[in-house]
């Protein structure tokens, strides 16, 4: 995946911090983030994660012409992106942050594939690692956020508890 | 609760839920916002019937931002250098979660300069959902030279 244009604005900011239920006035009013030490509204750690609003290749959301995994008429309407049968789960996220994200800038990632390794678990049996390393870019190419993701795929379904 | 970050001395310990019975419709706000649709997470049917799990569950990366609330309630605005999660457990419906922090020792170089917190975010019944760290800054920005 890579991402060309992922513009960081006020009002997204805002709507993902309601989301993850953060009060937090530095991201969401700026008068008072004006006043405080920031300067301004700037964007939650994770914010970053956002960016696959726009990335074209994001298989997690349904989009014109392409038949959408969830429900619908149907328990699904087609296959889902892993192997039947199989479940992908995200493992661990590691970020790493140059400076602050804020409203106005403009990123696009460059993105190298990590390792790849597998281990028998307690609760999935055989899991599959993969890991991505993804470098957020600003408008002048400078490196601002740095993510290094781990998903996993179990063989089956884990377990609820 | 908001203390100074030259204040978080090693060995203390913080602690804040951050999730207080989790909604469905939060799961679909971060859905939303967060741009992650997987039916795993919204859709109750495909959960169920196709997925094969009791429900749906939550986003690996909304545990995460909410022990990120606690860490930047802790540490203040802006000053986040490093942040990781590894996700232990799923998260569910009706599920509360405490994030906490414990704060480290200084590297061995002694640098003062930065807050070392270790994180666990537990679930109502106790067991970790996911664990992780952070490091802050102590004075100003990540980036930036101290703004006066």
């Amino acid at each position: 995946m890579a991402i060309s244009w992922f513009p960081v604005e006020a009002g997204h900011i805002f709507q993902f911090a309601r989301a993850i239920g953060d009060p937090n006035p530095v991201y969401r009013d700026q008068d008072a983030a004006a006043a405080g030490p920031t300067g301004g509204i700037i964007a939650p750690p994770t914010f970053v994660e956002a960016g696959q609003h726009f990335d074209p290749d994001f298989l997690y959301r349904p989009e014109p012409g392409r038949a959408w995994f969830g429900s619908a008429a149907e328990p699904s309407g087609a296959p889902p992106p892993v192997e039947a049968g199989q479940t992908a789960l995200h493992a661990e996220t590691h970020l790493r942050f140059h400076r602050n994200l804020r409203p106005g800038d403009v990123l696009h990632t460059r993105e190298t594939p990590g390792d790849s390794w597998t281990k028998t678990g307690r609760r999935g049996g055989l899991l599959t690692f993969h890991e991505v390393l993804r470098e957020y870019l600003d408008a002048d190419d400078e490196v601002v956020v740095e993510m290094r993701v781990v998903s996993v795929t179990t063989a089956h379904v884990v377990d609820a508890q | 609760m908001r203390p100074r970050p030259d204040a978080l001395t090693p060995g203390s310990e913080y602690a804040a839920v951050v999730v207080e019975n989790l909604s469905r419709a939060q799961i679909v706000q971060y859905a939303g916002v967060s741009g992650d649709c997987s039916p795993q997470h919204v859709d109750e049917e495909y959960a169920r019937r196709v997925g094969g799990y009791p429900t749906v569950f939550a986003h690996g990366m909304l545990t995460m931002a909410a022990a990120g609330h606690l860490v930047t309630d802790l540490v203040g605005d802006g000053k986040v250098v490093t942040f990781g999660m590894r996700f232990l457990r799923q998260v569910w419906p009706g599920d509360s979660l405490t994030a906490q922090a414990h704060v480290e020792e200084p590297d061995s170089d002694g640098l003062a300069e930065f807050v070392r917190l270790a994180l666990t975010v537990i679930n109502q019944h106790g067991q970790p959902v996911a664990s992780g760290y952070a490091t802050a800054l102590v004075n100003g920005l990540v980036g930036e030279s101290p703004r006066p």
